[in-house]
């Protein structure tokens, strides 16, 4: 029964993620010695078959159909369902982001299969032909590893955790799928883009974010401009960018996943959902004027001070050494 | 309006503690209604003082999450059920929605049914969007805010770049972020009153179901866990002028070649 499910095929509804998805895919599927899959949705689907394919894909499936035009999850699982049904991959890989991690579960319930939710590892046992797959769980404290005994077995991958490899002179073949998809109950009414600046902090060399120390929103100039010098990027906590509505994205467990090699938290207490997010981070230093916060405990370096005072000492030094 | 929340009486994580070898230690470890699932109550109490109806407070857990529904009782909810077996929490979030499904119909018609974003202790999200497929109805996940117009919930989502308004017909599934409200913290009258509500206890075989069944369903397997170790140098600069503190971090910061110069 097992054999008919073969290959590995990747989704995502953002562009560089499925790269990264068909990347890793391809060095899996290596190892299997299988081929790799893409899925591409929509009304209407123009893509550069060639950027999958030198990206790691052998086929890219094709669905066009006019219930696909809003990015609605009921429509997309039905899609996928359809492709899924006819590919039968071993294994398909969905990029989490928040989209693909409410389509995937509800993709896996419709096929009757498991899903390992935002994994950071995969590996896979080519004398078992298992894959294994790596999860952080209980706040960010314990990593737990999964497999899945029923087929297609189905992940999440969060974006930017895996690179993207290419290779030139590789080709794929297009194949179009025609499913029915029936209308989404559901519609979009309004959709308000985020101002998002600056490059992908997930891709900052390093990051100085700001926690709750931070009294007022213009206060983050402080952090910019040490970010400034140091070539950095500002992030922040869900807290003040969520709870307080300051901006539009966060660093932590629900949040981005980072890894700079020079990560600064200024003001941020080091609750275990923000420290989730900055693991992979070489070195750790904080900022904050509480000796018991426990940031100190997951830092590298500490200082026990006034934000409002240390930060801008520390930028001005840094301009002096910078010249 | 009928409304159910599902809510988790999820493993406090603050207190799960890793033994010498990186293992974590999980026998023992107490239990609480998973933070977002109480946002997602409060979301349920907001919209019964609009407009009338019920609220069912559902748990597929161990025994002890009992106390987890009064302690949603005492905050509004109506009535509570648990669907009671040991086995929760040792299987897959597939198991856990064939357990919720089967006990929700048994519980009667519903209009909306409201969860978390996703449980404190495995974070998977997974059981929002799980059972709104497999009741078949629409989804709204990450809901900063929510509200019902006639016939239909609307609501606020957070994505990462966008905030999408969505409208959809019920009955509807909508999982709620932490920031649609603060979880109200229940008096102690609201307490006392609360355990005269009522609390249904179900075993597995009472809705027609057994472990095995959902041994069976739930194909996600653990084969390890393992606890991080935390391997920062916890150097901490204290008691110094700013100054001569900043100095002293920059020249670490040097050392380990962290400033690219």
């Amino acid at each position: 029964m097992a054999e008919e499910y073969k290959g590995i095929m990747a989704y995502s509804e953002d562009k560089d993620t499925l790269l990264e998805l068909l990347s890793k895919g391809r060095e899996l599927a290596d190892q299997l010695q299988v081929g790799v899959s893409a899925v591409l949705l929509g009304e209407k689907v123009e893509a550069d078959i060639g950027q999958l394919a030198s990206y790691g894909a052998d086929k890219v499936y094709v669905v066009e159909n006019p219930q696909l035009k809003d990015l609605l999850v009921e429509a997309y699982a039905d899609a996928l369902y359809a492709v899924l049904s006819q590919a039968k991959p071993e294994t398909f890989l969905i990029g989490a982001t928040k989209r693909g991690k409410e389509l995937a579960p509800r993709v896996a319930e419709k096929l009757g299969v498991g899903c390992v939710a935002e994994c950071v590892g995969l590996e896979v046992d080519v004398r078992k032909r298992e894959l294994r797959m790596k999860r952080i769980v209980f706040g960010g404290k314990v990593s737990s590893t999964h497999i899945v005994t029923s087929k297609p077995v189905m992940a999440t991958i969060p974006p930017r955790m895996f690179e993207r490899k290419r290779v030139e002179g590789r080709t794929a073949e297009t194949i179009k799928v025609e499913v029915k998809v029936s209308p989404p109950k559901a519609e979009i009414v309004e959709a308000k883009p985020k101002e998002m600046v600056g490059i992908r902090i997930e891709e900052a060399p390093i990051v100085i974010c700001g926690g709750r120390g931070l009294k007022q929103k213009e206060d983050f100039r402080l952090l910019e401009e040490l970010a400034e010098i140091l070539g950095g990027q500002v992030g922040y906590t869900r807290p003040v960018a969520a709870d307080r509505g300051w901006f539009p994205e966060w660093v932590g467990l629900s949040g981005k996943k980072i890894q700079p090699s020079l990560y600064i938290a200024v003001g941020i207490s080091g609750a275990i959902q923000h420290v989730a997010g900055i693991r992979g981070s070489k070195i750790v230093v904080s900022i904050n004027k509480d000796p018991e916060a426990p940031i100190f405990e997951d830092s590298d370096y500490g200082v026990v001070g006034d934000l409002y005072k240390v930060v801008p000492a520390l930028t001005e030094a840094l301009r002096k050494i910078k010249k | 309006m009928e409304i159910i929340v599902c809510a988790k009486y999820a493993l406090d994580v603050a207190e799960i503690k890793i033994d010498p070898s990186g293992k974590p230690l999980l026998d023992g470890v107490p239990r609480r209604i998973s933070d977002i699932d109480k946002n997602a109550m409060e979301a349920a109490i907001n919209l019964k003082e609009k407009h009338g109806g019920t609220i069912k407070a559902i748990c597929f857990g161990p025994a002890s999450a009992k106390e987890g529904l009064k302690e949603l009782l005492a905050m509004g909810a109506d009535e509570a059920y648990l669907v009671e077996d040991p086995s929760a929490g040792m299987l897959d979030t597939a198991a856990t929605v064939e357990a919720l499904a089967v006990a929700i119909r048994k519980t009667g018609s519903f209009n909306l049914i409201l969860c978390g974003e996703a449980t404190t202790d495995g974070y998977t999200g997974q059981v929002g969007p799980r059972l709104a497929g497999k009741l078949g109805i629409p989804q709204i996940t990450y809901a900063r805010n929510l509200n019902v117009e006639g016939n239909s919930v609307i609501a606020e989502r957070d994505l990462e770049d966008v905030y999408e308004t969505v409208k959809a017909p019920m009955p509807v599934l909508v999982s709620v972020t932490r920031e649609i409200n603060i979880p109200r913290i229940p008096s102690l009258m609201a307490i006392l009153k609360a355990s005269k509500k009522p609390l249904t206890l179900w075993r597995l075989e009472d809705l027609g179901l057994s472990k095995e069944k959902l041994e069976q369903v739930s194909t996600l397997q653990t084969v390890d866990l393992q606890g991080f170790a935390v391997e920062r140098k916890r150097v901490v600069i204290k008691d110094k002028p700013v100054e001569e503190a900043v100095q002293e971090l920059i020249s670490h910061l040097l050392k380990e070649k962290a400033l690219g110069v």
